[in-house]
């Protein structure tokens, strides 16, 4: 992923490495590399590769992971501004018409 | 378990029925302990890449694109047969069955609202409770021996293995992030490379994304135009339909080159463009075509009515494509949501008092 790497310094992810029991789900689990375990604990390998999706501390056994997960979508924040029924990325309902189905799927393929 | 089954059935899932046979895709069916299971192919037919094509351009509201969730045979499986976990958008349950040719595997369908593995992930819909509930609902415990389950490495946003486990006394292994890699993995006694555990975004994937970004640009695009070719039939020295025939034709042209660099260019050329926030990316492909078509349309700059409608569509176009740029961000595969915030927060009204200034602009630019 070279030049793929987003803003430098903004994401929510916390490492409580004393709590890890080194089980490397986070490891397993994590799209980009964000986190590696030595020896004694976990520990960041590349932070601003964090895209908040949240995969490690939902599977972390010991809840030594925490972060702010969310969608990095800007319609999805705009969608989330105007009030929308939903803030989530490609997948909101119509507020025309619920029933009219939903823009989803093909955003992330 | 039973009282979880309860409760959330009891809930807004009620939509726990077996799969039914008569969706156009299956082939066939086995026997179940309570009835039959539907079978699929590993082969796709026309209709199955029709219905892809027609979700990608988002035609005739094929955007809840969805199967049946429950218990699919993929060949004919048996009490040993590996159990992939999936979601049901058909293109996702699509791309699994292919990836797998040849093969006997069960592919447990989640309810996911017809919205694709990662997203629903995000949504949590593709999730720890609707996944120990599908397991339930399908009665997998009595049709396989084994007690593992295969889910792609991108459900973990919404799933907890840990919890999966103690719920229904499966584990959940997190396969590779393409079903393409499905057999691979299945072959290596579920290891995954750490290529597959990676998600790369190469150009092929940002190209399949440009139809549905295009199609999000025509809603406002039938309001923009008309008011476009308004605007340009306003003053001038010839009539009405004469300025808008000529003056008219420009704007709308320029328009249209807003929407293909923010749309089509920004995204194709997305890791070769200068800035990591995409409104910086939007605004490097933006100005450079603007100036392109201002010099292009004959650079009138000896007129104050030709700089400023140079000057408006300098402005306008940069506006559009860094905004659309901007909101590729949620079809890409590396942004967070912190970060999206951040750069909102700068972006929005520089992409807003350009658009504003550059709408001005035009406007006086027909008086002068």
């Amino acid at each position: 992923m070279k030049n793929m790497t987003y803003l430098k310094d903004v994401v929510t992810l916390r490492l409580d490495s004393d709590k890890c029991s080194r089980c490397g789900m986070c490891l397993e689990v994590c799209p980009h590399g964000v986190l590696a375990v030595d020896e004694k604990r976990v520990r960041f390998r590349n932070r601003d590769a964090c895209m908040e999706c949240g995969a490690c501390s939902r599977n972390c056994p010991a809840g030594a992971i925490s972060v702010e997960a969310g969608v990095g979508c800007a319609a999805a924040v705009i969608n989330g501004m105007l009030n929308r029924q939903s803030d989530s990325c490609c997948c909101f309902v119509d507020p025309q018409g619920p029933a009219a189905g939903r823009a989803g799927g093909t955003c992330c393929s | 378990m039973a009282s979880l089954a309860a409760g959330a059935a009891s809930g807004s899932k009620t939509e726990l029925n077996p799969p039914r046979l008569d969706q156009a895709f299956v082939t066939g069916s086995v026997a179940g302990p309570s009835g039959r299971i539907p079978q699929v192919s590993s082969t796709l037919t026309w209709c199955d890449r029709w219905g892809s094509l027609k979700a990608r351009w988002g035609v005739g509201r094929m955007l809840h694109y969805a199967v049946d969730p429950g218990l699919y045979a993929l060949g004919s499986p048996d009490d040993g047969s590996p159990v992939l976990v999936t979601a049901n958008y058909k293109m996702s349950c699509d791309c699994l069955r292919e990836s797998l040719p040849g093969r006997d595997a069960w592919l447990l369908v989640l309810d996911t609202e017809g919205i694709n593995v990662w997203c629903a992930a995000g949504k949590g819909t593709f999730g720890t409770e609707e996944l120990v509930l599908r397991i339930t609902a399908s009665g997998l415990k009595e049709i396989v021996k084994h007690r593992d389950l295969i889910l792609p490495q991108l459900g973990a946003p919404g799933v907890s293995a840990h919890l999966v486990k103690k719920q229904s006394g499966f584990k959940v292994h997190y396969g590779p992030i393409l079903a393409r890699d499905a057999a691979a993995y299945l072959d290596a006694g579920l290891r995954a490379t750490e290529e597959m555990r990676r998600k790369t975004f190469p150009v092929q994937e940002r190209a399949v994304l440009i139809p549905i970004e295009l199609v999000a640009t025509l809603k406002p695009a039938v309001i923009i135009i008309p008011i476009l070719l308004l605007i340009s039939g306003l003053g001038g020295e010839r009539g009405f339909l004469p300025n808008m025939a000529q003056d008219g034709i420009s704007s709308v042209l320029a328009f249209l080159c807003a929407i293909l660099s923010g749309a089509v260019l920004t995204p194709l050329l997305l890791p070769y463009l200068p800035g990591r926030a995409f409104t910086t990316k939007g605004i490097a492909v933006g100005v450079p075509i603007a100036i392109a078509l201002i010099y292009a349309w004959g650079g009138d700059l000896h007129s104050w009515r030709g700089v400023l409608f140079g000057g408006a569509w300098l402005l306008l176009i940069t506006a559009f494509s860094a905004y659309l740029a901007m909101n590729f961000t949620g079809a890409s595969t590396y942004t967070s949501l912190s970060g999206v915030r951040w750069e909102m927060r700068w972006a929005l009204p520089l992409e807003i008092g350009a658009g504003l200034s550059g709408f001005a602009a035009l406007l006086v630019s027909r008086f002068l």
